[in-house]
């Protein structure tokens, strides 16, 4: 156990290493499209990271979570945009392309449809909370779709990328920094999380609910507190793409974009927190060795996810630190 | 009246196919505890086998027949190869590997057939209109869509419920080894009942092609609503699928035919067509919500 630990921390330390390494050996090699790359990775990890929470420890399969990461996006999208043209949003606030407004409330604004989504989902469990999580990001979709006053189907350009006074964030490296900084920062804290009271109960309702209730909890109040929480760093993450791409549209809600998010997750190794940045960069990379193999690459990294659901058992971190199905193992959450 | 009527047969027509959606995943969800994503993409290979045997001129029959056979073989392949091995594994890793099918067959389609839409004509037999109620002609083809939907729902309901075979589909979901033992044999068993879950899939496949372009990825959009509708009727009942079917069915083509007409008595013609069109999109995900609300485990839940 302390051997597997072990093993388990030098993941996370190499993980971390290599991450801080990509801007200056990208420069090396004179290729900074690298560092692009690399930070989209990165975005995606701290959705990923957040959505760990719920399903590895929680045993809460969201297979909604690109809503948070569209609302948060739109957030950012549409405050930038009254921002940029001086017209009024909401109240005669004509909003805002501070970071440090706009990050917060794009969490804000995800955690409020967390909780609103989480209490309808959270009634249920097993196959229905997918099921349900789904449709809900379906709705989301729907009307980000039809909202034509914000580009519609077409999505949305952010005029300026969010300012922080003292950083440009039209800088490669600083904003490849700066989303290295909070992807370490959400790892940290939901570390922490994991490891506190508040984690252990969530853990201990994804393997027995009623034991826990009749231990004096309250499972439905635990597990929507961390569905909130999940969905509030889903919306961080989302405000992050959209500064990354500059451009936000529904697609960043289909649900494909959920699939995708899990099988990052998965493919890292789902209850490790530091798995799933594993998994965004294991998707990317072979997303981009595919595409330049072939057009069709989508054929391939199909027939992989299933060898890897069927034989990888444990993802990445699961292989690196030597045990099949890493820590949060598979409960028994079925419908 | 008559263009309510109308829409009204047109939300049945809708139902019936979500219903043959509905039926074969319940089925395989409710017997095989199996999650199916792909059960949209036999929806996709019944509708792109079948409209490309029509335009090569096999006639409607036998080109439905090759849809649904096509649908029904890579069904039991799918099982054979893949499914048996996540009968026993948690929703998550079904989920995950029917994902990955999803991304194969939508490319594998695109490969194949190319990335532009094929069309896929009504059979000239079936091309004409029918007049049910006097003054108000209806396609015919959709007539008898509705008429093949609740048939084969029938004969489903007919052979789950009254027949030997049935008997050990409904044994073997609730006892696997029990059945095993008394000398069936399970996993060729769940290869035909998979085969026959896509055999219907192909079906709505099939039928619903004159209806809508037949590209990548059609088959995605009436899963999730598939899903809809056996989350609003409750998983693995019979009874739910229906019920749930025709709901959605109906109010999918109501909201959007009649919403953005409400919406006009108190809002300017140009916002309500936005705001109208935009509610009736999100009109079945609200019911969806609204139900749970009120009944967690559906309208006809089945256990626990």
């Amino acid at each position: 156990m302390v051997k597997s630990f072990s093993r388990k921390s030098w993941a996370t330390l190499a993980i971390f290493v290599l991450l801080a390494l990509v801007p200056p050996i990208a420069h090396a090699f004179d290729n900074s499209f690298l560092i692009t790359m690399f930070n989209r990775a990165l975005i995606y990890a701290v959705a990923a990271v957040g959505l760990d929470l719920i399903i590895g420890f929680g045993g809460m399969v969201s297979f909604g979570h690109a809503a948070f990461f569209g609302i948060g996006a739109y957030t950012a999208g549409i405050l930038g945009t009254h921002a940029f043209d001086g017209s009024e949003f909401i109240f005669g606030w004509t909003g805002s392309n501070d970071a440090l407004v706009v990050w917060p409330l794009a969490m804000l604004v995800a955690a409020f449809f967390g909780v609103i989504i989480g209490l309808i989902s959270l009634r249920t469990s097993g196959v229905y909370f997918i099921m349900i999580t789904l449709a809900f990001a379906q709705l989301f979709y729907f009307f980000f779709v039809s909202l034509s006053q914000y580009g519609g189907e077409d999505g949305l350009s952010l005029w300026d990328r969010n300012a922080i006074p003292g950083l440009d964030l039209y800088d490669r490296d600083t904003f490849y920094y700066l989303c290295f900084a909070i992807l370490l920062a959400v790892w940290f804290f939901l570390s922490r999380l994991v490891a506190s009271r508040f984690g252990r109960v969530i853990i201990g309702c994804k393997q027995n609910e009623r034991r826990m209730r009749a231990l004096g909890y309250d499972p439905l109040l635990y597990k929507l507190a961390a569905f909130c929480i999940s969905a509030a760093i889903g919306g961080l993450a989302g405000a992050l793409i959209a500064n990354h791409s500059e451009f936000v549209s529904p697609g960043l809600l289909h649900w494909s974009r959920s699939g995708e998010l899990m099988v990052i997750v998965i493919l890292g190794g789902m209850g490790t927190l530091v798995g799933p940045i594993y998994g965004a960069l294991a998707l990317f990379l072979m997303e981009e060795g595919l595409v330049s193999f072939t057009e069709h690459w989508q054929v391939i990294l199909g027939p992989i996810l299933i060898l890897v659901v069927v034989f990888f058992r444990g993802g990445i971190v699961g292989f690196l630190s030597g045990n099949g199905r890493a820590a949060g193992k598979s409960g028994g959450d079925h419908g | 009246m008559l263009l309510f009527l109308e829409q009204l047969l047109n939300g049945l027509q809708f139902g019936v196919t979500l219903l043959l959606m509905a039926s074969g995943l319940t089925l395989i969800f409710g017997i095989m505890n199996l999650i199916n994503l792909a059960h949209g993409s036999l929806f996709m290979v019944g509708a792109y086998v079948g409209a490309t045997a029509i335009a090569h001129g096999s006639g409607f029959f036998l080109g439905l027949l090759t849809g649904i056979a096509a649908a029904a073989i890579t069904g039991m392949v799918m099982e054979f190869v893949i499914m048996r091995r996540l009968y026993r594994r948690d929703h998550l890793d079904q989920v995950l590997a029917t994902f990955g099918l999803i991304l194969f067959f939508n490319e594998m389609v695109s490969i194949l057939w190319g990335r532009q839409p094929i069309a896929m004509d009504t059979p000239g037999f079936l091309s004409g209109t029918v007049e049910l109620i006097p003054g108000a002609p209806y396609p015919a083809f959709r007539l008898a869509v509705i008429a093949t939907g609740i048939l084969v729902t029938g004969l489903l309901y007919f052979l789950v419920m009254k027949t030997r075979i049935g008997m050990w589909i409904r044994a073997g979901a609730s006892n696997r080894e029990m059945i095993g033992a008394l000398g069936v044999n399970i996993s060729l068993l769940y290869t035909v009942l998979f085969g026959f879950g896509a055999a219907l899939a192909g079906l709505a496949g099939v039928m619903a092609a004159p209806f809508s372009a037949v590209q990548s990825g059609m088959g995605e959009n009436i899963l999730i609503l598939t899903f809809v509708v056996i989350v609003i009727g409750g998983i693995g009942s019979i009874r739910g699928a229906v019920a749930g079917a025709l709901l959605i069915g109906l109010t999918d083509t109501l909201g959007r035919v009649y919403i953005p007409d409400l919406m006009r008595l108190w809002l300017p013609p140009s916002v309500a067509d936005g705001a109208g069109a935009s509610l009736a999109s999100m009109l079945i995900y609200i019911l969806m919500a609204v139900v749970l609300a009120f009944r967690p485990r559906g309208l006809f839940q089945t256990h626990g």
